[in-house]
């Protein structure tokens, strides 16, 4: 178990980057704490995979330097870090049986037959797989197969951190829910520091404690679930979390007002509007109020998902989503109402915040 | 229960007729020959099961048979281990790649009696490269005249012309394996030996049990080659089951015993091949 230290680290593919455009991972500088679970989410290619590889030492930063608990790793490899990982595509060893698979890092690395036999009974009732010790691995389906993989960290007693490259992609939907909850008891129970990448944000929210978002090569934002519901640092933030995501609306700054097309709202107090930039305004679907009065609004879609009305409709011919109560009414001259306090501002994609 | 189609068997009449032509025609008129004797003029007597007998119990056969066997034994210890080797050993990216695919397929491309020239000529200890140099070496080299030299060098001859098959096929089966495993064993700490045993191995079983039953059907069968370099010589040394089988139904024209070779031949081939695959499958589910 240890706290990871992401100092400065950049990363490229090819070699020689010359600009922003060309690192796959732009600088990320954060500590992951010791014992905490983390999960960082963003869509294919925003780089998290290439920084979860870059903390198990599959793939060496560009630059900067990594450090657990204070000790520079950077040059050290995936043997020397003592990391676990778990893969998108589940990992056994076929010809072995379950059992032999959890004994074989411990095999690796010389522990004591008694050691291990011990070791890997333990990680068997863990992981709910003790009446299957003894069968070969090959004959077992993709939950099972992807529970060796991790028991094979978890038969580590000293590994740093257990690491999840979209470990649930080919488990089937109802096993999602069990495993994960497993995991995330795990967790509890045994307090290593857990880094979960994937692209669900049911996955990372219900797993970790912090989720980073991570965005074009760079992480936008750390925080847990109200957080990254609440304040969105970045537009992308509030456009991935939260189903559907957040409207952002470019606006025109006249004073304290936002003026949209012909209409105006009231800017949040204590925002500060820098010069020259994109001003845009962020607004959950749940914080606007479907009703008579407000701003005029057209409808062009309602989708009804259960608990509540999803409603697709233009505001000054900018789309908007609002969230409205499943037995809400619909006038049928609608208008919307913006729920004060609720409101983001954000210049150039990233949060404006709030002065006294 | 499936429904019977009958219709179905209109798509196989094609086949089936081209493959009966091919196939099922001539063995049939081979299993004719086997129980019958001529002297020529169309005229046949029936004689049952004696041919059977004759060859079962002739120790002419007998020999080409062991012989044969070693020679199918020699070369697959030697072919399989080596292509695996080579297999492992080359290159998984940049312009290595084609090079050595272009040069492992080489050999597969040059046809049959062209690799025994090749070799007959390579081997010769007047002119050839090989022989001349063996020669000058002070080693006593002489494929016509002593029978183990004229092993070494159809050996040699069978190991050059076809590990490249056993090492394309393992290539290919290598490539299928995901990084992810390789990955997850240095994670696991594991050694080289253990990443090709429990990784490497166990994903390869596959090519290998269609390499081995390849490599095995085709030195059993083989004539060509030998025959080319040493025309079964030096004595009967390098005289194999087909070879043997050619002299007897052509050279001395014993069309019924010959028959009968090639049906027991027939059935070795399909009983070791079988056997090869169910020891080499039990394992798949």
């Amino acid at each position: 178990m240890a706290a990871i230290t992401l100092d400065h680290i950049r990363h490229a593919y090819g070699p020689n980057p010359a600009s922003p455009a060309d690192y796959a991972l732009k600088e990320v500088h954060h500590t992951f704490e010791d014992g905490a679970a983390y999960a960082l989410l963003g869509p294919s290619g925003c780089g998290k995979t290439t920084l979860l590889n870059i903390i198990s030492g599959l793939v060496r930063p560009s630059e900067g330097r990594l450090l657990f608990d204070g000790q520079d790793v950077t040059d050290l490899s995936t043997q020397g870090r003592n990391i676990a990982q778990v893969f998108q595509f589940p990992v056994v060893y076929d010809t072995m049986t379950v059992a032999e698979n959890l004994a074989f890092p411990l095999r690796n690395r010389r522990v004591p037959a008694g050691e291990i036999k011990a070791k890997v009974a333990e990680v068997l009732d863990m992981i709910g797989l003790a009446a299957m010790a003894g069968k070969k691995a090959r004959g077992l389906n993709a939950d099972q197969k992807q529970k060796i993989s991790l028991g094979r960290g978890l038969v580590r007693a000293d590994v740093a951190a257990i690491l999840f490259d979209e470990p649930l992609t080919v488990i089937d939907p109802h096993m999602k829910w069990v495993l994960r909850s497993q995991l995330k008891q795990l967790h509890r129970q045994f307090g290593r520091t857990m880094i979960y990448v994937t692209h669900d944000q049911t996955e990372a929210l219900t797993f970790a404690d912090k989720v980073a978002v991570m965005f074009e090569g760079e992480i936008v934002q750390i925080g847990d679930a109200a957080q990254l519901f609440d304040e969105p640092a970045h537009t992308f933030v509030g456009y991935f979390i939260g189903s559907p995501g957040m409207n952002v609306l470019p606006i025109k700054v006249d004073g304290r007002r936002a003026v949209i097309g012909g209409q105006a709202v009231a800017l949040p107090a204590g925002v500060k509007i820098p010069a020259g930039k994109t001003i845009e305004l962020g607004i959950r679907p749940e914080h606007l109020t479907l009703g008579r009065t407000g701003l005029p609004i057209r409808i062009d879609r309602i989708e009804d998902v259960g608990r509540r009305r999803i409603v697709r409709g233009k505001l000054e011919g900018l789309d908007l989503v609002i969230a409205a109560p499943e037995d809400g009414e619909v006038p049928a001259d609608p208008h919307v109402q913006i729920e004060a306090g609720k409101v983001g501002v954000f210049a150039d994609s990233w949060r404006l915040g709030t002065q006294p | 229960m499936k429904p019977w189609n009958n219709k179905a068997w209109l798509f196989t009449i094609p086949t089936l007729v081209l493959v009966a032509f091919s196939a099922v025609i001539p063995l049939m008129t081979v299993v004719n020959y086997a129980f019958q004797d001529t002297f020529g003029n169309n005229v046949f007597t029936w004689v049952g099961l004696d041919w059977f007998r004759k060859i079962l119990h002739s120790e002419r056969f007998l020999a080409a048979l062991i012989r044969n066997l070693a020679f199918s034994a020699i070369i697959l210890a030697i072919e399989i281990p080596l292509g695996v080797l080579i297999a492992l050993r080359m290159p998984k990216k940049g312009i290595g790649v084609p090079i050595c695919l272009v040069l492992m397929s080489l050999p597969l491309l040059v046809p049959f009696n062209v690799v025994g020239t090749i070799w007959q000529v390579f081997g010769r200890n007047d002119i050839g490269l090989l022989g001349a140099s063996l020669k000058g070496l002070g080693i006593d080299y002489n494929y016509v005249s002593d029978p183990i030299d004229a092993w070494g060098t159809v050996i040699a001859m069978d190991v050059w012309h076809w590990t490249s098959l056993v090492v394309l096929l393992c290539y290919a089966g290598l490539a299928s394996i995901p990084d992810a495993y390789y990955q997850a064993a240095q994670i696991d700490g594991a050694s080289a030996w253990a990443k090709f045993r429990y990784i490497q191995l166990p994903k390869l079983s596959r090519v290998l049990t269609i390499a081995v039953l390849l490599r095995f059907m085709d030195s059993f069968m083989i004539y060509t080659e030998p025959f080319v370099v040493t025309g079964g010589g030096p004595g009967n040394a390098t005289t194999f089951l087909s070879i043997d089988l050619v002299k007897m139904a052509i050279g001395e024209f014993n069309i019924g015993p010959a028959a009968a070779m090639s049906l027991v031949y027939f059935l070795i081939i399909l009983l070791v091949s079988w056997v090869f695959y169910t020891v080499m499958t039990r394992h798949d589910d």
